[in-house]
């Protein structure tokens, strides 16, 4: 089974900066990909023999390739700003888990190849060869990095360890060390159409069931559409939403908002994924292969707006690459946000008065909301600053009447990770999962006990996931994880009745009853 | 990395699962389950024949809401839930069972 045993972390009142301790987490490594995975992506098959020269070369094209990266090798002043901001760090008191110990081991190769004074006194700037040993710190250190981005809040040059650790990682690829768990989901994009390798008839069989669920719960046929041609919406939701628990409870929700604004929409076989882990492992030609998926579909299906589901780093790439990966998107409806977030649609039908709301369908439950990282602090939603973080909380608060929020510097843009993202969400990771998320459970754990909080909602599929798996590492329940549509799909009073011919299986025989 | 059934040796992954799918057989399951210290009952068979039959339709394992549908129409109401689920396959019906029935792992942000 996955992963040494270790020692969950006690959580305290506050969370307090630990000491020091060097080497907590060298053991750690993840299993590396296939040469197929590999092969898959256009990386090589295994390590390649002159890996050396590959990485520094590769260093030296993303140099040349991204000015942020060069200037964040560069502007680092050891200030020591970042030093206590990671949730890892935090959980782990592991120096080369804190931020800019993590930026070092990547900055000291750095300096010995591109810089003046480290190709000539490497001693006197702390720059190092090139070593097999580096390169194992790397994998291991850089697979411990959520890319989540809080550092950089910190950071007064806005160093961004998300996408130093994106570069360690592609550099990594180029030399064919490749992580199993992204690699080979991103091969199942390419191939099947999203992370989870659902085929068409897969999706079409969940859907189904949904659509009888609905209907015995509401006795209203609400549709859950697959490759509709002429739809007005195009909904992209990342492929957990039909598989894992609590997500498949959002999408349900997402249904039920659509069918009572009374629009068309879609999902689509071929754009069956929003995330997208091309971004995790740096690669831009994956990250663009994956999001052309998503223009493909739009354009076979007609639609003329597309609206994300709850994903988290989806929506960094939606709202902040999509356009210049996979654009221009002149062919859709220009009054509509390209893309819009699915909170944001049913924010403006509540506003609209379109949706009729029963917050009391909510009251076992008191909720808090978790900010995932790449829609805090990468993104926004709506036409105002700060929409990423008023308008989930809009939506839940129209939904229900116990709400509290988590301490101030826990939340919005200074919020913690969940401590399964960016890469991380994998079993043979666990250690370090669980450690990493003992920031944010320490904020959950006290809004329960000062608040009486049961529930918390996140907008994230990869937040959902890993809170399902380490809340039990802290002595509390699986289920106290929900989806933000979730908590609508409860409260939203379904009042556009339906046929009965549209209600599933209507007309069939039901011989086997 | 292997497992040893029915006297035959099967290749595994570093995860556990079958290298090839095609050779599982019932006798693979009760390896790996003596693995993990869990004995399986008739409970945890009728679990691990409807992931192949779904799987031999669809080739993915079935989501868990559509394992727990069909486990309660299939056995009552009552199991039909992921915390029965869960009391038979601790490690998770998704990923311990799978193993087991000889699916693949479901991969993605699950």
């Amino acid at each position: 089974m996955a992963g040494a045993e270790f020692k969950t972390p006690e959580l305290s009142e506050f969370i307090e900066v630990p000491k020091l301790v060097e080497g907590t987490m060298e053991h750690i490594t993840c299993f590396v990909a296939k040469p197929d995975h590999q092969e898959a992506l256009g990386f090589p098959g295994e390590k390649v023999e002159n890996w050396k020269e590959v990485a520094i070369d590769k260093m030296g094209d993303l140099l040349s390739r991204y000015r942020s990266f060069q200037v964040f090798m560069d502007a680092c002043v050891k200030c020591g700003s970042c030093t206590d901001k990671c949730h890892y760090f935090l959980g782990t008191q592991d120096p080369k888990n804190m931020p800019v110990g993590r930026q070092d081991l990547l900055r000291k190769v750095y300096r010995r190849y591109f810089t003046f004074a480290g190709k000539y006194f490497p001693k006197l700037v702390g720059a190092e060869d090139l070593t097999e040993e580096i390169i194992d710190d790397w994998y291991s250190y850089f697979h411990q990095c959520s890319q989540c981005r809080r550092c950089s809040v910190f950071c007064p040059y806005g160093i961004d360890t998300a996408e130093i650790s994106m570069a360690a990682r592609e550099i990594l690829d180029s030399i064919g060390v490749g992580q199993k768990y992204c690699n080979e989901i991103i091969g199942k994009v390419h191939k099947i159409g999203n992370n989870l390798g659902l085929p068409g008839p897969a999706i079409e069989n969940t859907l189904e069931g949904l659509e009888e669920d609905v209907y015995d719960e509401t006795e209203v046929a609400v549709k859950y559409p697959l490759d509709v041609k002429g739809a007005d919406i195009l909904l992209v939701t990342p492929s957990a939403d039909f598989f894992a628990e609590p997500h498949v409870d959002g999408l349900i929700g997402y249904g039920k908002v659509f069918h009572e604004a009374g629009v068309s929409w879609t999902l689509s076989t071929t754009a069956s994924e929003a995330g997208n882990f091309g971004m995790f492992i740096g690669s831009y030609e994956n990250m663009r292969r994956v999001s052309l998926r998503i223009r493909q579909a739009a354009l076979e299906l007609g639609v003329k707006r597309i609206v994300f589901g709850e994903c988290g780093h989806a929506w960094r790439i939606a709202y902040s690459f999509l356009n210049t990966l996979a654009g221009p998107f002149d062919f859709l409806d220009p009054d509509y946000p390209v893309p819009q977030h699915i909170c944001e649609y049913t924010l403006n039908e509540i506003e609209k008065g379109t949706l009729e709301l029963d917050k009391s369908e909510n009251d076992e439950m008191s909720i808090t909301f978790h900010d995932s990282c790449n829609v805090a602090r990468a993104s926004r939603m709506g036409d105002k600053p700060g929409g990423q973080f008023e308008i989930p909380r809009k939506v839940i608060k129209a939904v229900v009447n116990n709400y509290h929020d988590m301490e101030w510097d826990t939340i919005h843009e200074r919020t913690y990770c969940c401590g399964g993202g960016g890469g991380i969400l994998t079993d043979d990771l666990m250690e370090v999962r669980v450690k990493g998320a003992k920031p944010r459970m320490s904020a959950f754990k006290n809004v329960m006990e000062e608040k009486g909080v049961t529930h918390l909602a996140a907008i994230c599929a990869i937040c959902k996931s890993q809170f399902t798996k380490v809340f039990p590492y802290y002595g509390m329940d699986m289920f106290q994880i929900v989806s933000v549509h979730q908590l609508v799909s409860n409260a939203i009073v379904m009042n556009r009745k339906t046929p009965p011919e549209e209600a599933p299986g209507y007309g069939e025989d039901d011989d086997e009853e | 990395m292997a497992i040893e059934a029915n006297g035959k040796t099967f290749e595994t992954d570093e995860e556990g699962y079958l290298t090839n799918l095609a050779e599982w057989e019932p006798a693979v399951a009760d390896a790996m389950a003596a693995e993990d210290d869990l004995p399986l009952t008739e409970e945890h068979w009728e679990i691990l024949n409807f992931l192949r039959e779904y799987y031999e339709e669809y080739q993915i394992a079935p989501a868990v809401r559509v394992l727990t549908k069909a486990v309660g129409k299939r056995l009552g109401k009552e199991k039909g839930n992921s915390k029965y689920l869960y009391a038979l396959f601790p490690y998770g019906p998704g990923k311990q069972a799978c193993r087991f029935a000889g699916l693949p792992k479901p991969t993605g942000c699950i």
